[in-house]
Formats: structure tokens, sequence, C-alpha cells
């Protein structure tokens, strides 16, 4: 039998270390998890120092004696080729792994566990963890903001009718492909401006209505992100192209108009929107203050997708150009068939980011007095029938807007992925 | 010969300080086959890219068949679309097929109908036989096959003229002939074409007119025959004793 040298960990003696090397990690969690959890220390007859790591050199050791190449068992070498290259890097992971046995715990207990959900009132939070039922009751408000509870359904329709002529695009026959674009840029937008303004706003077919003050919580973050990002695209793309443009009057007042834009702070923007811009309105005429809001959003964020696109109109060659010139094409065929197309493809990254920017900027619209979801959780939070619950409102608005964004970012890549046709 | 198709008098350029042209008067008949070589930074390039105005020139006067070239937007786009060009580079566009490649131009800027254009654009990749890559993207094919691409891009408009600006530079010296094969069988099917090229073969085989340029100037033109037989210039002499 060959001599076994606990120094170097080998093949040959592979069960060996690989037993003792599994038992010195399992000891070293379960030392990790009773000083944590149960305020039990197993080895406190050591060195107050030595002590306090013991499950930090126990995990090395364990991660030490498991470090054998080429073992031949698919799932160690898995775990020695990522976690545990060399003594620095399972270091690294067992730091992780305590991390984790750390956080975890008490998060389950605090989101499930300990949370109340059954019930109606305060008085039915009783348990340490989260209290849901401040969620349930206050559901339809941070949903529809202060809209009456008997109109919601025109909220809930005007939505499903603008999801479904979204999605005509989807199945639209590959004859009518090339007006998808049109459709989408500007058909949609007027459909839903119609939809809004009859449906969601009211006042006429035997309607109520409902002024956009009382409008709120999720759905209109919906409304703001969604004519902000229709607008904006389009705007942005034309200051982009006016940026590059050889007629000065146009370079100059698109350059100009972008670093304006750039250079002030959004919640400036918006009051002065709010404040400022119905003063210089002649008397008589009115403009509503979502429409104000929109229109401010939609050029502030115009500014930042132009430079976006000028990023990637920047990044083509310029045979492109003399090609597509030498074949007899204008500016505007160009543009449009040519450079455009490959322009937007690059730039698919950087516009999702302006987006997910955009849409997690519309809750600055409180400076206004337009409550949507973040808006309606700060008014919430102030019921004093409601006092406390300010934690659970705002994990509940992370988790909504972070599914909005993860959607938005999943599309993204999805979309680069469709129209990689080179490179 | 018949008529001048392209008449450049006197047509002078600076980029910025530097002179790139200089006096330059050159005349091109209907059908006639012109080379011109030169060493690099001599204005070979520059010379072609005025006369479809992708660079465009301060004096002087470049009429291309009967249209003269200015600030006219108008004329540029139809002298454009009477003239074809063939980069270096290629410069095919990467987001559409080789066949759409060829059919964007006549059905947007000629108004083809598509099915006519498609029609008339697989004829042209016959000619310069790739009709089997018609559905690849460009990045899916090898040098040559792109290049023989943009040359049968080119033709899809029906130019009266073709441009090339040295289109084997950029080519691995096995997919050269290619190339030159599809150019000589242009050249034989009586296309006007105006070649800047390092290829003296092909000089000799298919060009009626030899131009050698210098520092922005023309410094010797010939028949092919008398200019390499017999070059009067000793620029050209040297240069000519370079590259054979």
């Amino acid at each position: 039998m060959p001599k076994i040298n606990f120094l170097k960990p080998d093949n040959r003696n592979l069960l060996l270390f690989l037993s003792l090397g599994l038992l010195f990690i399992f000891l070293a969690i379960i030392d990790f998890s009773l000083n944590n959890f149960l305020d039990k220390n197993i080895t406190s007859f050591l060195p107050r120092i030595v002590n306090f790591f013991t499950p930090l050199i126990f995990g090395i050791i364990g991660f030490y004696l498991i470090r054998i190449e080429f073992s031949g068992i698919k799932s160690l070498d898995l775990l020695n080729k990522n976690i545990n290259t060399s003594n620095f890097n399972a270091a690294l992971s067992l730091f992780i792994i305590f991390l984790l046995i750390f956080c975890i715990p008490p998060l389950l207990n605090w989101f499930i566990f300990d949370a109340n959900i059954s019930g109606n009132t305060k008085e039915a939070c009783t348990g340490n963890g989260a209290c849901w039922v401040y969620i349930k009751v206050w559901f339809n408000r941070f949903m529809y903001g202060m809209y009456p509870n008997a109109e919601q359904w025109r909220v809930n329709l005007s939505f499903a009718i603008v999801l479904a002529f979204a999605g005509v695009g989807f199945f639209m026959p590959t004859k009518y492909k090339k007006y998808l674009t049109l459709y989408y840029t500007i058909f949609l937008p007027i459909i839903s401006f119609f939809l809004i303004y009859y449906l969601i706003s009211g006042g006429s077919f035997g309607l109520v209505w409902v002024e956009t003050g009382a409008w709120g919580g999720l759905s209109l973050t919906f409304i703001v992100s969604f004519f902000c990002l229709i607008f904006c695209f389009p705007i942005g793309m034309m200051l982009a192209l006016g940026r590059r443009s050889d007629l000065p009057t146009i370079k100059y007042s698109s350059l100009g108009f972008i670093e304006f834009w750039r250079g002030v702070p959004l919640i400036t923007v918006l009051f002065m929107s709010a404040v400022m811009f119905p003063m210089f309105l002649p008397d008589g005429i009115y403009m509503d203050k979502l429409i104000r809001v929109i229109i401010a959003i939609t050029l502030f964020e115009a500014a930042y997708v132009a430079e976006v696109i000028r990023g990637g109109l920047q990044a083509l060659p310029r045979g492109q150009y003399d090609a597509a010139k030498s074949l007899g094409m204008g500016y505007w065929k160009l543009h449009l068939l040519v450079i455009l197309p490959q322009a937007l493809k690059l730039v698919i990254p950087g516009i999702a980011n302006t987006f997910l920017a955009l849409v997690k900027d519309t809750p600055l619209i409180f400076v206004v007095g337009l409550l949507e979801l973040a808006g309606m959780l700060g008014l919430a939070k102030t019921n004093p029938e409601w006092l406390g619950f300010s934690m659970e409102g705002y994990v509940f608005a992370a988790i909504i807007f972070w599914i909005i964004c993860y959607s938005m970012s999943r599309y993204s890549q999805n979309l680069e992925l469709k129209y990689k046709t080179d490179r | 010969m018949s008529e001048k198709i392209i008449q450049m008098q006197n047509v002078n350029k600076w980029f910025d300080d530097f002179h790139v042209l200089k006096n330059i008067n050159l005349d091109v008949k209907s059908k006639q086959r012109i080379v011109v070589c030169g060493p690099s930074g001599s204005g070979k390039s520059t010379l072609i890219r005025c006369i479809n105005r992708l660079e465009e020139h301060q004096k002087g006067n470049i009429i291309v068949d009967g249209t003269e070239l200015s600030e006219n937007t108008k004329n540029i786009e139809k002298v454009r679309a009477e003239v074809g060009m063939v980069f270096q580079q290629f410069n095919l566009f990467p987001h559409l097929s080789i066949l759409d490649n060829c059919t964007l131009a006549p059905i947007w800027v000629k108004k083809m109908a598509k099915k006519d254009a498609e029609e008339f654009a697989m004829k042209q990749l016959e000619q310069v036989q790739i009709t089997d890559q018609a559905q690849k993207f460009p990045g899916q094919l090898s040098g040559g096959q792109q290049q023989r691409s943009a040359i049968a891009r080119a033709l899809c408009m029906e130019p009266k003229i073709m441009l090339f600006d040295e289109p084997t530079s950029a080519l691995d010296p096995e997919m050269i002939k290619e190339v030159l094969d599809a150019m000589v069988n242009l050249a034989k099917g009586g296309m006007t074409m105006i070649v800047v090229t390092h290829e003296m073969g092909f000089a000799k085989e298919v060009a009626d007119e030899v131009i050698f340029m210098d520092e922005g100037m023309i410094v010797e033109k010939a028949s092919t025959k008398e200019f390499f037989a017999n070059p009067k210039n000793d620029r050209t002499k040297l240069f000519l004793s370079q590259v054979l």
C-alpha cells in the first residue's frame, strides 16, 4: 500500500481525501450555523482568535483536501474548476457560503414564515415578519391611485385593449412587416391616446369624468412610461441625425437642444413644467398636468436616446455611406435603409439602459403631485391607521419595479439575438 | 469610337491645404476601358471618387453622360444611379442578405417591382457565379465572393459606367483571380470601365488605355501597348520596373 501524504492530495487515495475533506467542510458549516443561530460555540476551548476563525480554517482545510485534479468524478471536477481553484478562491467561496447561511434564513423568516397574510386590519399583524396585510388592504390604491373603485374596470379594460393592439404586431403576416414600425410609432400611440382620453379620463359616452390628479399607482407608472418610451425614441433618432447633419442650422439647434436637456436635472424640468410653464401660456388655454409631465420626461430622455444613437451612427464604417451613396440613394433612403437598421442594432443595449432609467425615473413625478406606485407608497405610509409599514411597501414596490425592468432587459437581449445577422 | 461619356476639365481638389488633384484633364469615351495606376497617395482613388461625387472637386468641370456635377443634389443622384462603383473593402450591407443587397437600390431608387428586381438580381449574380449564395449574409462569404457580390450589386442598377477602386487589394492572393475573371467578363460585355488597380496583368489583358498618376497629376496617358512597351516618362519607367 502506497504511503499517504496528507499535504498532497492525490488520485490514488481519492475516497479517503474526499471523505475527509467533506467532513471538514461539514464541520465548518455546522460550526458556523451553531455559532450564528443557536449561540453555541462548540470550539470555545480554543484560544479566542483561533476560535473565531475555526469555521474558515476547517473549511479551507476541507477544500484543500478535495482539490484533486482529474478525479474522474464529474461533479467534483466541476466544483474544483469553478469555486476551488486555489486557497484564496476557496476562502472566497467559503465566505460567500457563510454569507448566504447568514442572510437567507432571516430573510425567509421575514418574507414568509413569520409574515402575516390573513386578516384585514393592522391588528392582524402580530408576528415579527412582514405584514402583507398592509399590501393587501392598500392593493387597489397602489394599482389605481385615487381612481374611484367603481370605475377601475375602465383602466383594466383600456390596458387590455392596448395590449391586444400591441400584440397584433407579432401575428402580422410577413407581407405587412414593413408597416410594423409605422404601426408601432404612429398608430399605436394614437389608439392608446384615444383610449386613455375617452375611457380612463371619461367625461363622454356616459362615463364619469375622472381628473388626472386622481390617477395614480402602478397604472400611472405604466401610462407615463409607455408614452415617454414611444415618443422619446423617434425624437431622439431625429436629434441624433440632426446633430450629424451638414446644415449648420439643424446641426446647432440639435446640439443646443441635446446639451440643454442633458444639463438640467429631471426634477427641475418637472418643476418647471408644473409651475413655470402654465405662466407662459396665454389666458384661457389649459394643458393638463399629466400631459405636461409626459412632454417634459419625453424631451429629457430624448436627449439621452439621441446621444446613444449617435454612438451607433459613429460606429459604422464610412464605406457603408459611400456604398449607399454610390447606388444613388439620397439622404433619407441612405439613413432609413442602410445606416439606421445597422446603427440601431448596435445600440440596443444602450437604448435598453436609457429606457430602464426612464421607467425608474417616473416616481419623480410626485413633485408635481402625481402619485404613481412609489408616490402612493409615500402617501400610504403616512396614514395614521397604518403607521410603521413602510418597509413592506418599499419591498413590494422594489419587487414590482424589478419585475418590470427585468422583463424589459430580457426583451432587449432577445432583440439583440434576433437581429444578430453578422459579425 | 463613340461620344465622350466622361469629361473632366481642369479638375482641382484640395483636402484642406493638401492639393490632391492638380489640373486633371480626362475624357473617357463610351465602352472605353481605362486602368489608372500609380503609387499610393497619388490621388487615383480620389480621382474616381470625384466621378460620382463621393468627393467634391473645388475647381474645374466634371460632366458625366451630359450631366454636370455641381452642388445640385438631383444631378448628383442622377449621376450616381448611372455610375456603379466597387470598393476595396466591398462595403456590402451586412444586415441584408446578398439578394437583398442587390435589390435594395433597384427597388427604392429605381422604383422597380420587387419581383422584377429579384429576377434581374439573380441574373447578375449568375454572371458573377454566386447564385447559390444569394440567401446568405455577407459575413458568411469569403472575400472573393463578397467582392463579386458587390460587383453584382452595382450591376443591378444597370449602370453605364463602372468604377473600380482597387477591387482586389483587400483579397487573399487565391481569390484575386475569381474577381478579375468577373471583371474581364464585364469588359467583354462592352461596359465602360475605369479601374484603379495594381494588377498589371489585368491592365494588359483588358485596358484600352492606361493612365499613370503621381502626386495628383496625370503623368502619362497612353494606349496599353504603348504604355508597357515604351513608357516615355522616367517616373513611369521606375514604377513599371518595380511592379512588373
